[in-house]
């Protein structure tokens, strides 16, 4: 207990300075997944075939892609070979490139929890769209998407659960996160090794677990009646 | 089923909206292949097109001595994870349905923590703990710690795709088999879960996709896989682009390969109208 504790002395503060990055990393990534996986969304319900094509082959090819290698791809292709430079600060630029790379992989997967979410929608409703004069765009956003978006509200929610844990990734990135510090206090404190492990651990516990209560809560709070 | 539900989100083009659709999808190509000559002008002028970077390839000697050996890594990994999470995530499913109070908790607790735990966490752990321990030769802890935390989390996930495919069961199929005399864990064997791995057979493909995946994982805790092999031929010919785009080629057209067969697979069951 005693060594216990005196790890929360040493590695207290650098815990949760790593865990935050966790946090933020899930932050700006999600956002950018659902901005650009709802435009993948449109793209792919679209009457144009050319958007729906490129829109399919987005999904396919990123979904089926391992995480591991995208954020591999970003620190050793685009940093090392392409010497992409978002930022002057260099581990900012690390953490920039792993948001990237979080949001292209989880885009997709967000794209099929909108279409998900669309395939709930009952045909009349866009028929009704169709019937006063909307158009594709107008029904889409006024009609459609709204209510795809209440359907979709537990694959959504499965996403971002997903990427909070996916963040731990960002190790393959080269960025300063929890997974990476948890690494170092194994190594040099291999005695307390599984607490260590249960430590971290259930600090993802206990931001999953409640979210993923809040998202069934929501789901049925916000479910269209029908 | 979801080809015919999107179609109806637009009409059936009249003259003029065919002239519009077909103008914007003539704009959406010109923009795409001006994307595609963009990346492959950006990527020529890097150098990266260049016939010495990808002619590596062309020889025998990456192939036998690295993709191979670091594809077979992955495969094994895959598939001794498939069967181990399929056996741990029977007996913790069923141990979700049971009517011991005590067990029910426990797989509870189990299964919840391990599936909102990282996977890429539990490898750390397990890697350098094992490595430590003696318990396996500590150059072949990384690979047991890809197996034991694929096993721990998509046998969590398996477990949970069991409560709920049996959950989803019409009542009627464990009455009738406690009508026959079965006792409630029978009838939980022989009839209920038979029945539920059927029905929920494209979503158990569909995780073996995500094990397939997670297993590159193991790159991050030095298992010689096959990002990781991927990684020394782009060092050693100093091609890191190239190496990576046919590694991640691989897991493409592998995972890809296995959605396909999670879709022929669900429209075979949903053609079979049963349940």
């Amino acid at each position: 207990m005693q060594g216990y504790l005196s790890l929360w002395d040493e590695y207290g503060a650098r815990i949760m300075e790593s865990f935050w990055a966790n946090l933020q990393l899930t932050f700006w990534a999600f956002i950018a997944c659902a901005i650009l996986g709802t435009i993948l969304a449109i793209m792919r319900i679209s009457p144009i075939p050319s958007l729906r094509a490129f829109g399919t082959a987005y999904v396919n090819i990123f979904r089926n892609t391992p995480l591991t290698i995208i954020m591999t791809f970003g620190v050793l292709v685009l940093f090392g070979v392409f010497q992409l430079q978002l930022s002057d600060d260099f581990n900012f630029n690390f953490f920039q490139i792993a948001i990237i790379g979080l949001t292209i992989y989880h885009a997709a997967f967000f794209c099929e929890a909108i279409r998900s979410g669309v395939n709930t929608v009952p045909l009349g409703q866009a028929e009704a769209a169709r019937a006063i004069g909307l158009g594709f765009l107008p029904a889409a956003r006024l009609v459609i998407l709204p209510q795809a978006f209440r359907g979709a509200i537990v694959p959504m929610g499965n996403v971002l659960i997903a990427l909070i844990k996916n963040t731990t990734v960002a190790l393959a990135g080269s960025v300063a996160e929890i997974s990476g510090l948890m690494k170092t206090m194994i190594e040099y404190r291999a005695d307390q090794g599984i607490l260590i492990f249960l430590t971290i651990a259930l600090m993802f516990v206990v931001i999953v677990v409640p979210i993923g209560i809040l998202v069934t809560w929501l789901s049925k709070k916000l479910a269209v009646a029908r | 089923m979801s080809a015919a539900k999107q179609s109806v989100l637009f009409d059936a083009p009249g003259p003029k909206a065919k002239r519009r659709i077909l103008l914007i999808n003539i704009l959406g190509v010109l923009a795409l292949l001006g994307l595609l000559v963009y990346l492959v002008l950006g990527l020529n002028s890097a150098g990266q097109l260049a016939p010495e970077k990808w002619n590596v390839f062309l020889k025998g000697g990456v192939w036998s001595n690295f993709i191979l050996p670091g594809l077979l890594k992955t495969l094994q990994a895959a598939a001794i994870s498939i069967v181990t999470s399929l056996i741990f995530g029977f007996i913790f499913g069923m141990g979700r349905l049971s009517h011991n109070k005590v067990i029910d908790w426990i797989s509870t607790i189990v299964v919840e923590f391990f599936r909102a735990v990282p996977v890429l966490l539990m490898m750390l752990f397990l890697w350098i703990m094992l490595a430590r321990s003696g318990w396996v030769e500590p150059q072949d802890s990384p690979f047991y710690a890809v197996v034991i935390g694929l096993t721990l989390y998509n046998g969590s996930v398996i477990a949970e795709l069991i409560r709920s495919g049996v959950h989803g069961l019409p009542r009627g199929q464990r009455e009738a088999g406690i009508a026959i005399g079965l006792t409630r864990s029978q009838s939980l064997r022989l009839i209920e879960i038979p029945q539920a791995l059927t029905a929920m057979l494209p979503a158990l493909i569909s995780q073996f996709i995500v094990i397939l995946k997670d297993s590159a994982l193991g790159y991050i805790i030095n298992f010689n896989e096959l990002l990781f092999n991927g990684k020394l031929v782009g060092t050693g010919n100093s091609n890191m682009f190239q190496s990576l785009v046919i590694v991640a080629a691989i897991f493409i057209i592998l995972n890809f390969a296995l959605s396909k067969l999670a879709s022929v697979v669900s429209s075979r069951l949903s053609s079979r109208g049963q349940l």
